[in-house]
């Protein structure tokens, strides 16, 4: 099946989800971008050419690993691992952000903008930025930048220029805010590289795009590595794009595909990013599209809340709306503390550090791992590399040693 | 249409109509009330009652920080269509609802079109829904001849033109640049241009927004454009000094 055949009429419409729900002022640019990505799209030589400079610039393709000291231990399934860790700067953000940079050549703009929550995609567009030789603009919550300084450094020392928004709530919502009212201004030489599978089409489709390029890999390789297809894939959901990436190469198969969402402190708590797998979402218009929003009743957006930044959004992938509506994807969520058990877990059975948002994945497929046989496979996709957290993580398993690191370089800084 | 007559009716008199924002509940509905008694003495044609919103991400840095702290403040749309019905029996200008789609969205179609109309609104502007989605909200409007306004913007092509012109009813509302609300705009000749070209691709009366904000503003729009909006500059009044900055400020503006 594709997800892009779209009805007539219903270009950018997933089911009941997506669309276009922009300012006037940018229609004109969004078009413009749309017939460039068609172009694209259909162009086999495009993808040609992103597949070559992934493979030169970003280590592409990323391996799958089999966990085999996890796999005894829990006594069920066999746990497979895609490692988008292992990309050019740490995360599966690069396959859309590289992709993004070809279609801004060809659009002959020399601005790139761009939202982040963990600093990941921020990162990623400096990365790319420097590059491809744009100038670089990154908007970023005050709230994550207080909390996500090492990416804020590179993204700086790549040559972009960081800004924290004191708007809202100072996350990624707020920032993707303001990247709108940038792009309104400046839309003539700007391009927007959006960071994950949500705001107006084409970005879901485009990002989808980019990101099918895990799934394709990982289908052969499983394969290869496991000599079956797996029973289910896990990935976790903030936007969703490493999600829709890697169930993009399960789709016609008889494949369970799990969707893990921020728990946070779990259900009934308010302080969660769960737009599925709890009831406190509902349909809604914002930052250009239609999706499930963890709004009130009129329609305002509620605090989000999760230990990890990226996963901290109100919105969510309307394919994937339209494909948890269908029963094709199932939706659970893993909270703050199934997260931080997990990540020690991952860490000490297997050297592995997920990023604190991949980490989700992993926490429901341990938690459903002994609950299957033996015979049966697990594909988690690793869609980042945790050493970035290692602030969040150190705070939250306490430990003395980094503490006192972090005092002396205090007093080495004249603190 | 109820709203175009009105304003072809007041364009027989004045040669530039005026129409102002508020942003609902921002300081505070008593101050909402005191700016608008101004602005009913200086003849203000036309008001948009923005509804706040948490997300509004085509205004500028003022009307940003208005509608959170209005949102924070608990300010709720019940609470602005109440507002709006003391408004619009009160005051002798016309009021329009301003806002984010997903405010009407989430309420619903229908109610938003009826509990609009009870409230004596005579038209809406959503800036975020573009018109090949506001099909249903328009046929609805119909009824209770309310008036959904389109905006016009300088990046449009004349295709684009064309069908904002088609759905479009009351009067265009012509966006003077690039760029989200507050900021500066040269009344210049790529504005004049720009304005006669909506006039091209519609009879109605036009009203420019965005950066109009100053006298020479109106001495421009002045035989060119029907109406002006006035939004953040008389914000920043009020913020200012209150009702005696934004007096001085709509007299200057009108001397």
């Amino acid at each position: 099946m594709s997800l892009f055949d779209f009805a007539d009429g219903r270009e950018g419409y997933y089911g009941d989800y997506g669309g276009t729900f922009l300012p006037e002022i940018l229609a004109t640019t969004v078009e413009e971008l749309r017939l460039c990505f068609r172009s694209c799209k259909e162009d086999p030589a495009f993808w040609a050419e992103f597949v070559e400079l992934m493979r030169t610039y970003s280590g592409r393709p990323t391996p799958v690993s089999y966990l085999e000291n996890l796999s005894n231990k829990l006594g069920g399934a066999r746990i497979f691992v895609k490692r988008e860790d292992l990309n050019h700067t740490g995360s599966h953000k690069i396959n859309n952000v590289m992709g993004q940079g070809l279609i801004c050549k060809r659009l002959g703009k020399k601005r790139v903008i761009a939202e982040t929550g963990a600093g990941q995609h921020g990162f990623a567009t400096a990365t790319m930025a420097a590059r491809f030789g744009f100038d670089c603009k990154i908007y970023m919550g005050a709230v994550d930048v207080a909390r996500q300084r090492p990416n804020v450094f590179w993204m700086e020392n790549l040559g972009a220029e960081v800004i924290a928004v004191q708007d809202g709530q100072r996350t990624l919502k707020d920032a993707i805010n303001e990247c709108l009212r940038d792009w309104v201004t400046n839309m003539g030489d700007t391009h927007y590289v959006l960071g994950t599978a949500c705001g107006p089409h084409p970005f879901p489709e485009m990002v989808s795009f980019f990101q099918a390029i895990i799934g394709k890999e990982a289908r052969q390789q499983i394969v290869q590595e496991a000599g079956k297809l797996p029973d289910r894939v896990y990935a976790c959901v903030g936007g969703g794009s490493n999600a829709i990436g890697i169930f993009q190469g399960f789709m016609d198969d008889n494949v369970e595909l799990i969707g893990v969402e921020a728990g946070g402190h779990g259900p009934g708590s308010g302080l969660h990013a769960a737009r599925l797998a709890y009831n406190d979402a509902s349909v809604g218009v914002a930052q250009g599209f239609k999706t499930y929003f963890l709004q009130n009743d009129d329609g305002n957006m509620l605090e989000t809340h999760s230990i990890a930044a990226g996963l901290d959004y109100i919105g969510i992938n309307p394919i994937l709306s339209d494909l948890w509506e269908k029963d094709r994807v199932r939706f659970e969520a893993a909270t703050d503390e199934m997260v931080r058990d997990t990540l020690k877990l991952v860490m000490r059975t297997e050297g592995l550090i997920p990023a604190l948002e991949s980490t989700h994945a992993f926490a429901l497929a341990v938690a459903e791992a002994p609950k299957m046989g033996k015979d049966e496979v697990i594909l988690i996709n690793q869609s980042g590399r945790g050493d970035k957290d290692i602030f969040t993580v150190a705070d939250t398993i306490e430990d003395d040693h980094w503490k006192q690191f972090i005092k002396d370089k205090a007093v080495e800084y004249g603190a | 249409m109820v709203l175009e007559q009105y304003l072809r009716d007041r364009l027989q008199h004045k040669d530039l109509l005026l129409m102002t924002h508020v942003v609902c509940g921002y300081p505070s509905f008593e101050d909402n009330w005191r700016e608008l008694e101004i602005m009913a003495d200086f003849g203000v044609d036309m008001v948009e009652l923005q509804f706040p919103f948490s997300e509004p991400s085509a205004d500028g840095p003022l009307f940003v920080k208005a509608n959170q702290q209005a949102v924070a403040d608990g300010v709720r749309p019940a609470d602005c269509f109440e507002f709006m019905k003391k408004v619009s029996d009160h005051f002798p200008f016309k009021v329009l609802m301003m806002g984010y789609y997903n405010t009407a969205f989430k309420m619903g179609h229908a109610s938003f079109i009826k509990r609009l109309s009870a409230a004596g609104g005579c038209g809406y502007i959503l800036p975020d829904l573009p018109v090949e989605e506001a099909g249903e909200l328009h046929q609805l409007s119909q009824s209770k001849e309310l008036a959904p306004i389109v905006l016009m913007t300088p990046t449009n092509t004349d295709a684009r033109l064309k069908i904002l012109g088609a759905a479009a009813e009351g009067f265009i509302y012509a966006v003077a640049r690039k760029g989200v609300t507050g900021g500066q705009t040269e009344m210049g000749d790529d504005l004049k241009a720009f304005i006669s070209h909506c006039r091209a691709h519609s009879n109605l009366p036009i009203a420019v927004g965005f950066g109009v904000s100053q006298k020479a503003d109106l001495d421009f729009l002045r035989g060119k454009a029907d109406i002006a909006i006035i939004g953040t500059a008389a914000l920043k009044a009020w913020e200012d000094g209150g009702e005696d900055t934004l007096r001085a400020f709509f007299s200057g503006l009108l001397d």
